[in-house]
C-alpha cells in the first residue's frame, strides 16, 4: 500500500470513527485503536500515540462549545485534573513496561465495559442537597442554569471521586482513549454532580488528560506524524460533520449498532492480544 | 455618590476566554498539520507504507528543538509534527490562561490546584526525555 493510500483509507476509517463518536457520544477514539491494529495492522504503540492525539482535538474542539454554556464547572474540573493528569503519567509510565498483548487485552476489556455501560439504562442520581464539608472547603459546589430556572448542586465523597480520577487518567495515558466514560461515572454516580454538569466538565479534562500522556508518547517516538495526520483531521472532520447533523439523526438505533461494534472490537483485541498477533 | 466597582474577570469571562483559545488551538494545528500532509504527501506519497514493525520515530521529531528544525527545513513531516506540538500545548495553554483567571479572582486555593497540574503537564511535555 502507497502513503497515499494508507493516508486516505486512515482519514476515512477516522472520519467514521469521528461521526459515530460525536452522533452517539460514545467517544470515536475508543475505535481507533482497534481499527488501526486491526484493520491496518498499524503496531498499538504508534495507534495509541495517534488516538491520543486525535483525543485531544475533538475534547478541546467539543469543550469550546461546553464551556461557553456555562455547563461546566471550572473548579471541579481542575481539581480532578491533578489526578487525571498524574493518572495519565502513570498510564504512561505503564506503556512502556506492560506488553503489547496485555495494553491489547486491556483495551478490549474496556471496550467490553463500555458496549455494557451504554447497553443497561442509566440510574440517575438523585443530588444531594447536604453541603460535604471538604467540597465545600475545595469550593466545589456550583449552580448551572436550567429551563426552570438556576439549579444548585453541592458535591459529594471527594476522595472516591479523585481516585476514579487517577483510574481515568491512567487508562487514557495507557491505551489512548479520553476515559470520558470514566470521568462522568466518577463525577455523576460517586460524586453527585447533576449528569448534564459532569458530561461538560468530563469534555473540558479529556484533552488536558490527554495532553498529559501525549508529551511522554511524543519523546519516546510513539507518535508518527505520517501516521497520526490522517487520523487527527479525519476524526476532526467527522466529528464536526457529527455536530451539524446531531438534531436530525436517529441516534437511539446508531448507539446500539454502535454498542455492538465495540463489543465485537472489544473481543477481537482480547483474541489477538492473548494470541500474540498485536 | 457610591461608586460601583464591576469585577474585571469573571467565571463566565475566562471560560468565554478559554472557549475561543480552545478553538483557536485546534484551528491553528489542523492547518498546520494540513500544510505538513502537503508537503509530506507530494514527497513521499508514492513510497510504501508500512506500520506493521515499530521502530520509533527519529530524534529530530521527538523533541521540542528537533521538530522546529525540521519544519523549518521544510520537511513535511516535521511540519506535521509542529502542528501536533502546537496541538497537544493547546490544552497547557488553557491551563495557563486558568492560572490567570484564578489569579485575578483572588482565588490562591485554585492558583495553587492549577499550577500543579501546569507542573505536570510541562514535565510530561519537557522533562521525560
Amino acid at each position: 500500500m502507497t502513503v497515499w493510500e494508507f493516508t486516505f483509507l486512515v482519514w476515512i476509517g477516522s472520519a467514521v470513527a469521528g461521526l459515530l463518536g460525536s452522533l452517539t457520544g460514545l467517544g470515536g477514539g475508543v475505535v481507533l485503536v482497534p481499527l488501526l491494529t486491526l484493520f491496518f495492522k498499524v503496531d498499538i504503540r504508534y495507534a495509541v500515540g495517534a488516538s491520543l492525539v486525535s483525543v485531544i482535538a475533538t475534547s478541546s474542539g467539543a469543550a469550546a462549545a461546553y464551556v461557553k454554556e456555562g455547563l461546566s464547572n471550572i473548579r471541579i474540573g481542575m481539581f480532578l485534573e491533578i489526578a487525571t493528569t498524574l493518572g495519565a503519567l502513570f498510564g504512561a509510565f505503564l506503556a512502556a513496561r506492560v506488553s503489547t498483548g496485555s495494553i491489547a487485552i486491556i483495551l478490549g476489556a474496556v471496550l467490553l465495559y463500555s458496549a455494557y455501560l451504554s447497553a443497561r439504562t442509566r440510574v440517575r442520581s438523585k443530588s444531594d442537597e447536604i453541603p460535604d464539608p471538604l467540597a465545600t472547603r475545595l469550593r466545589l459546589n456550583g449552580s448551572f442554569p436550567t429551563p426552570e430556572g438556576i439549579r444548585h448542586y453541592f458535591v459529594r465523597r471527594v476522595p472516591a471521586g479523585f481516585g476514579l480520577m487517577f483510574g481515568a487518567g491512567a487508562l487514557s495515558g495507557l491505551l489512548g482513549i479520553g476515559s470520558g466514560a470514566v470521568k462522568v461515572l466518577a463525577m455523576d454516580q460517586a460524586m453527585r454532580i447533576p449528569f448534564k454538569v459532569s458530561t461538560t466538565t468530563s469534555n473540558f479534562m479529556i484533552g488536558v488528560t490527554a495532553a498529559a500522556s501525549a508529551g511522554i508518547y511524543l519523546s519516546r517516538g510513539y507518535i508518527d506524524p505520517g501516521l497520526s495526520m490522517p487520523v487527527m483531521l479525519g476524526v476532526l472532520a467527522g466529528s464536526l460533520v457529527g455536530t451539524r447533523i446531531l438534531v436530525q439523526a436517529e441516534t437511539k438505533w446508531l448507539r446500539l449498532v454502535f454498542s455492538i461494534v465495540i463489543l465485537l472490537l472489544g473481543a477481537q483485541m482480547i483474541y489477538n492480544g492473548a494470541a500474540g498477533k498485536i | 455618590m457610591k461608586v460601583i466597582a464591576l469585577p474585571l474577570w469573571t467565571d463566565r469571562k475566562v471560560e468565554d476566554l478559554i472557549g475561543n483559545l480552545l478553538r483557536t488551538g485546534v484551528l491553528l494545528s489542523a492547518l498546520i498539520v494540513f500544510i505538513g500532509a502537503v508537503v509530506y504527501l507530494a514527497r513521499h506519497g508514492t513510497q510504501p507504507a508500512d506500520y506493521r514493525v515499530f521502530h520509533g520515530e527519529p530524534t529530530d521529531l521527538r523533541t521540542i528543538p528537533g521538530v522546529l528544525r525540521e519544519a523549518f527545513a521544510f520537511q513535511g513531516r516535521g511540519i506535521i509534527q509542529l502542528g501536533l506540538l502546537v496541538l497537544i500545548a493547546t490544552p497547557v495553554a488553557r491551563v495557563a490562561l486558568s492560572i490567570i483567571g484564578f489569579a485575578a479572582e483572588r482565588d490562591r486555593m485554585y492558583v495553587g490546584f492549577a499550577l500543579m497540574v501546569l507542573v505536570i503537564l510541562l514535565y510530561s511535555l519537557f522533562g521525560s526525555s
